[in-house]
């Protein structure tokens, strides 16, 4: 679920027609400062970071006076929680309470409609407060096609004692609630509490706000970068690997970093899955081999080969990992040829140090697991492959041999070419043409003495043809461009293997030469909460 | 017999021109499933496998007569356009494979299916199958997979993770259990037909013997099946497994949800509820096989 912040959340809040106390983000302190100028003292300083229980553990503040918001505004930026710092202090006026109130929205799965939750306690244990007095809350599911009106919300309010003005006001503020999670497709919504002033005001003194992940692309105003919910701030790789997925519907990728500080020996593998089931049943597997796990990566849902080999990449390119563990469901039904291809061309294109191994078991496992094995056996690390009948617990304990084994022997030092990249340098004749997420290049000086003309029997979706024995597209540049070459591989493959070495598949990772190399280490994490 | 689906159903399918359309209703007529028409709009016309396409759906069924299933394979953010127009045209049961559906668009689908009594497998599904009849969605990837994976018997599938719907069927299958049908209930929070339809189906057909479950953390779809089993309303033996052991905690979306969900969701939970009522839930995945054997012999199916 992507969060947003209190502040941006109380922004939708104040455009939806909610009071929200008077008051600013501010992202220094010096800014902390101008703003309880502007809204007199004395203010409350609000950490923006997603924890419950703020004030307990001291990321609230209260100030005085401009100095001092100054002064504690200071203090609390920078500070490290959860991972994350604290970059931004939400500054508001200070009020003075006389009523607290509870208002959330959420999806029930099981009514399959989105439930409104009022109730008449809130503030700090709001779920115990529920479990103690049942009778102080209400809920009800809304109808999409009905909507949920303020006669909704009165009926409901009214069930937990509260009449008048006070039942009012609150109903404005769910159905206002209402309409702000709708717009921005929230899969939670709530402000905790509502807070009534003793000048009889009711305003938002806290929300959360989670947005769908899948509704993101619909949302760009509320600014998110990333749609999934992080545990740490994105790094710099998720950032390269969430842009990539961003832009290719086809099947899904998900990376993740667990570890980013680690060296070769430490006893970490690389980790691709397929299917969130089958890897989680595989990471423990590879874990009780004794093995940590440097990344969780999946690609499902029938991905093409590009997206393997991009995933591939990203896995290979955290560098000081011991071995390479691939392994999902076991019974894939997508083509596992193009896990295979796409892995084959990752691994050859970084001159595959490390052991592999890799379940590719399911729909053309035969074909996969022969391909992945014939084509990367002139690599310096090892690379096995297996099939529906090879439990998971197995595969990892070869894995742990073959690493056993790595270490034992000496490098091989020896540099050799292993694809057909420098065809973009050294080409004679370069014909090429686009693809959905790259480009495929023909050297037809090579191609014209080329005896086998594999690329041609070997494309996948049959976009190729032969004028005057030379390849050429066969469907329209554009078809090509927009999906119609499916970017399988083969013909860079199978030429490299079986023609002149002419075919070359370019399909960029935007950020990831850069992000590469040098590779600076982390910075602590500074001090924790 | 079977749920859902066999071969005497009239398929549509949404999206029939597109790459995954086009290679999954080959896999469909191969493996047996009755497609009889696709459709995308500004398509219409066209033939694909054999298959005239249309424009809309609505000209599908006045042409092709009474379609019952749709299967959509069109971009996440078209599907509930699909879907509305599918129910509206009167198709009763949809499969709506694409993963990242926005929810909203899921509740829009699932009201609009309600009140035309329609119903929807999915979103985010790798569909069904029924060995030795037909399949809707992707399960096999390949005709000649699907045939050699699975056989026809009394065990019914159900399963919230995709991939290890058809490894469970497959390693079911390798032991000498048939299956009535597999089924794939969709990976979203939001589902049409979560594991508590699938299975009253499963209890409602005469063939099915016994259910196999595959659950996972996270919703209330195992509870609540547990609270069936516990009212009689599920009288069929049923062999749990709950994915997600190691997984950290279920996040919760908010105070709102724990207020209204309590306790449920976890992995102990699940496995706790589904114990008390009844059902044996096996712990290590590869004793779904064994467990369910032992199930058969005691009430005399093998």
């Amino acid at each position: 679920m992507a969060r947003i912040n209190e502040y941006q959340g109380k922004a939708l809040l104040r455009e939806n027609g909610i009071a929200v106390p008077e008051g600013g983000p501010a992202f220094c302190a010096e800014e902390a400062r101008r703003i309880a100028e502007r809204i007199g003292a004395p203010v409350v300083l609000k950490a923006q970071v997603w924890v419950t229980g703020r004030f307990a553990k001291g990321l609230i503040r209260f100030a005085q006076s401009p100095a001092e918001a100054y002064e504690k505004a200071g203090a609390l930026l920078g500070r490290m929680v959860n991972n994350f710092p604290v970059e931004c202090l939400l500054v508001e006026k200070r009020l003075a309470v006389a009523g607290e109130y509870y208002a959330g929205i959420i999806i029930s799965d099981t009514r399959q409609r989105p439930e409104i939750i009022f109730s008449a306690k809130g503030g700090t244990g709001i779920e115990e407060i529920a479990v103690k007095y049942p009778g102080s809350l209400a809920r009800t599911s809304v109808k999409l096609s009905d909507g949920f009106r303020e006669y909704h919300a009165g009926n409901m309010i009214r069930k937990t004692g509260i009449s008048g003005a006070a039942q009012r006001s609150l109903a404005d503020i769910l159905v206002k609630l209402w309409k702000t999670a709708r717009r921005c497709e929230a899969r939670s919504a709530e402000i905790n509490p509502i807070l009534e002033t003793t000048e009889g005001q009711f305003l938002a003194a806290d929300c959360r706000i989670t947005i769908d992940d899948y509704a993101v692309f619909r949302h760009p105003e509320l600014g998110i970068d990333i749609a999934r919910e992080f545990d740490h701030p994105p790094t710099e790789l998720e950032k390269i690997a969430y842009d990539l997925e961003k832009n290719d519907y086809r099947g899904t990728f998900y990376f993740i970093q667990l570890e980013k500080c680690f060296r070769k020996g430490e006893k970490y593998v690389g980790f691709h899955g397929a299917g969130g089931g089958g890897s989680m049943m595989s990471m423990d597997a590879i874990q009780r081999q004794g093995y940590r796990i440097a990344n969780f990566t999946d690609t499902s849902g029938n991905p093409p080969a590009s997206k393997v080999y991009r995933a591939a990449k990203i896995i290979l390119s955290q560098g000081g990992i011991d071995g390479y563990f691939g392994s999902g469901s076991g019974v894939a039904s997508q083509e596992q040829v193009n896990s295979a291809r796409g892995l084959v061309k990752a691994f050859r294109e970084e001159a595959l140090g490390v052991p592999a191994v890799v379940r590719l078991g399911g729909n053309m496992e035969d074909e996969a697991v022969g391909l992945l094995t014939r084509y990367t056996e002139d690599l310096p690390g090892a690379v096995e492959g297996y099939k529906k009948d090879d439990p998971a617990a197995f595969c990892a304990k070869r894995l742990d041999e073959l690493i056993g084994k790595a270490a034992r022997k000496s490098k091989n030092q020896k540099r050799i070419e292993y694809t057909s990249r420098d065809l973009l340098r050294h080409a004679k004749v370069p014909r090429e043409f686009k693809t959905l997420t790259g480009r495929v290049v023909f050297d037809h000086d090579r191609c014209a003495s080329c005896e086998s003309k594999i690329c041609i029997a070997s494309c996948d979706c049959g976009v190729l043809r032969l004028n005057e024995g030379l390849p050429v597209l066969a469907i329209p540049a554009e078809k090509a461009a927009r999906g119609g070459c499916t970017e399988c591989l083969a013909c860079e493959l199978e030429c490299w293997f079986k023609g002149r070495k002419g075919a070359f598949v370019e399909l960029p990772i935007p950020g990831l030469a850069e992000n590469e190399s040098p590779r600076q280490p982390e910075q602590d994490q500074g001090a924790r909460l | 017999m079977s749920i859902l689906i066999d071969g005497t159903k009239k398929v549509l399918v949404q999206g029939i021109t597109g790459r995954e359309g086009g290679n999954r209703t080959r896999l469909m007529m191969e493996y047996g499933t009755r497609v009889t028409a696709g459709c995308t709009p500004g398509k219409g016309g066209r033939e694909v496998l054999g298959v005239p396409v249309f424009d809309t759906v609505e000209e599908a069924v006045e042409t092709r007569g009474e379609i019952d299933i749709s299967v959509i394979f069109v971009p996440a953010p078209l599907v509930k356009n699909a879907a509305l127009e599918a129910i509206e045209a009167g198709i009763r049961l949809l499969v709506l494979i694409p993963d990242r559906v926005p929810i909203y668009d899921v509740l829009e689908i699932s009201e609009k299916a309600k009140e035309h009594g329609a119903s929807f497998i999915g979103p985010n599904t790798l569909g069904l199958l029924s060995p030795g009849k037909a399949t809707l969605g992707m399960i096999g990837g390949r005709a000649e997979s699907a045939r050699q994976w699975f056989e026809p018997g009394p065990v019914g599938v159900t399963s919230r993770s995709g991939g290890m719907t058809a490894s469970v069927a497959y390693y079911l299958c390798r032991s000498g259990i048939g299956l009535s049908s597999i089924v794939h209930v969709g990976g979203d929070a939001v589902v049409g037909l979560p594991h508590p339809e699938i299975v009253r189906l499963f209890e409602q057909d005469p063939e099915t013997k016994a259910i196999v479950m595959f659950g996972e953390i996270g919703t209330s779809q195992e509870e609540t099946v547990a609270d069936m089993i516990e009212s009689g309303e599920v009288t069929k033996p049923l062999i749990a497994y709950i994915g997600g052991r190691q997984a950290k905690k279920g996040t919760r979306f908010s105070h709102a949800g724990a207020i209204i969900e309590g306790e449920s969701g976890t992995w102990e939970g699940k496995v706790e509820r589904l114990r008390n009522a009844g059902a044996r839930v096996v712990e290590d995945f590869s004793e779904i096989p064994r467990v369910t054997l032992k199930v058969l012999r005691e009430i005399k199916t093998l």
